[in-house]
C-alpha cells in the first residue's frame, strides 16, 4: 500500500466512523436541535468522503445542500415546537423493537451482499476532469435526465406552496366571485 | 478503502436511517431518517462509480438521487405544515387515518 493510499484509507475510516456515529446520534440525542446538528455532521462526513474518490462537485453539493437543509430544518423546529421545546429532552418513538429488528436485518443483508457478491473489475478510466465530464454529459447525452428533473422540481415548488399556504378565498367562496362566505360546519369547504 | 468497506459503511447509514424512519413519531424526525437512508445511497453510488465504472453517467445518477432528496424534503415540510395547520400536531400517530 502506498503512502497516499494509506492516508486516503485512514481519512476514509475516520470519516466513516464520524458519519455512522453522527447518524446514530440523530436518534439518540436529547433534543431535535442536537439531532439536526448530528445529521448535518453525518452528511458533511459523507460529502468529504466523496471528495476522496474525486467526486468534487457532488461532494461539495452534498455538503452545501445539507448544511442549508439543516438550517431550514432548525427553522421548522422552532416554528412547530418553539425554541425551548426544540432544545429540551424528548423521546417520541413507537414500534422501537420492530424498527431495531428491521434495521439490523437490513444491515446484515446489505453487508452480506457487499462482501459475498463477486464484484467485477473496474471498467474504463475516469475522465481527467470529472466535473467537466459531468457537465458535458448533462448538456449532451444525458440531457433527458435534466429535462425530467427540471419539471419535477417545478412541480415540487408549486405543490409545496399549495400544501403549505393558507386556504385562499377560492376555498372559502368557490369560483363564483359574487357568492357570500359559506356557512360551512367544517371550515374550508367551498360552500356548494 | 475498498468497494466492500465503503458499501458496508453505506449499509450502516442506510440501516440507521431505516430505524429512524420506522421508529420516530415526529414528522421531521421521520424525514431525518429518510435523509440518512439517502445519505447511504449516495455513498454506495459513489463507491460503485469509483470502483466499478467511473463514467459520467454514474455522477448523473448521483445528481438524480440528490434531486430526489430535495423533493422529499420539500414535500415533507409542506405536508408537515399542512398537518400542523389543520390538526395542530406534527406527530405521525395523529395522522394515521391519512394512510387509509
Amino acid at each position: 500500500m502506498t503512502e497516499t493510499s494509506l492516508v486516503t484509507a485512514l481519512v476514509f475510516w475516520a470519516l466513516a466512523v464520524v458519519a455512522v456515529a453522527a447518524g446514530v446520534a440523530v436518534f439518540r440525542v436529547d433534543s431535535m436541535a442536537r439531532a439536526t446538528y448530528a445529521l448535518a455532521t453525518s452528511f458533511v462526513a459523507v460529502g468529504l468522503a466523496l471528495l476522496l474518490v474525486d467526486l468534487d462537485y457532488i461532494g461539495l453539493v452534498t455538503v452545501l445542500m445539507m448544511v442549508m437543509e439543516m438550517a431550514i430544518m432548525a427553522v421548522y423546529m422552532i416554528m412547530f415546537m418553539g425554541m425551548n421545546p426544540a432544545l429540551m429532552p424528548m423521546s417520541m418513538v413507537h414500534g422501537q423493537r420492530t424498527a431495531v429488528g428491521a434495521a439490523t436485518a437490513t444491515f446484515v443483508l446489505l453487508a452480506a451482499g457487499a462482501v459475498l457478491v463477486p464484484w467485477p473489475e473496474r471498467r474504463g478510466v475516469p475522465a481527467a476532469d470529472h466535473t467537466a465530464a459531468l457537465g458535458e454529459a448533462l448538456m449532451g447525452a444525458k440531457m433527458l435526465v435534466m429535462m425530467t428533473v427540471s419539471p419535477v422540481m417545478l412541480a415540487t415548488i408549486v405543490a409545496g406552496i399549495v400544501l403549505a399556504s393558507h386556504r385562499t378565498r377560492y376555498d372559502r367562496l368557490g369560483d363564483d366571485l359574487k357568492q357570500r362566505p359559506a356557512d360551512d360546519p367544517q371550515p374550508g369547504g367551498v360552500g356548494r | 478503502m475498498t468497494l466492500e468497506t465503503v458499501l458496508i459503511v453505506a449499509a450502516a447509514l442506510f440501516s440507521v436511517g431505516l430505524y429512524g424512519a420506522l421508529s420516530q413519531q415526529v414528522v421531521v424526525m421521520v424525514m431525518m431518517g429518510l435523509e440518512l437512508m439517502l445519505n447511504g445511497v449516495i455513498l454506495a453510488g459513489a463507491a460503485f462509480w469509483w470502483f466499478l465504472a467511473p463514467a459520467p453517467e454514474g455522477q448523473v445518477l448521483l445528481l438524480v438521487v440528490i434531486a430526489a432528496m430535495t423533493v422529499e424534503m420539500a414535500m415533507g415540510f409542506a405536508v408537515a405544515i399542512a398537518l400542523h395547520r389543520h390538526r395542530g400536531t406534527d406527530m405521525t400517530d395523529m395522522a394515521a387515518d391519512l394512510s387509509r
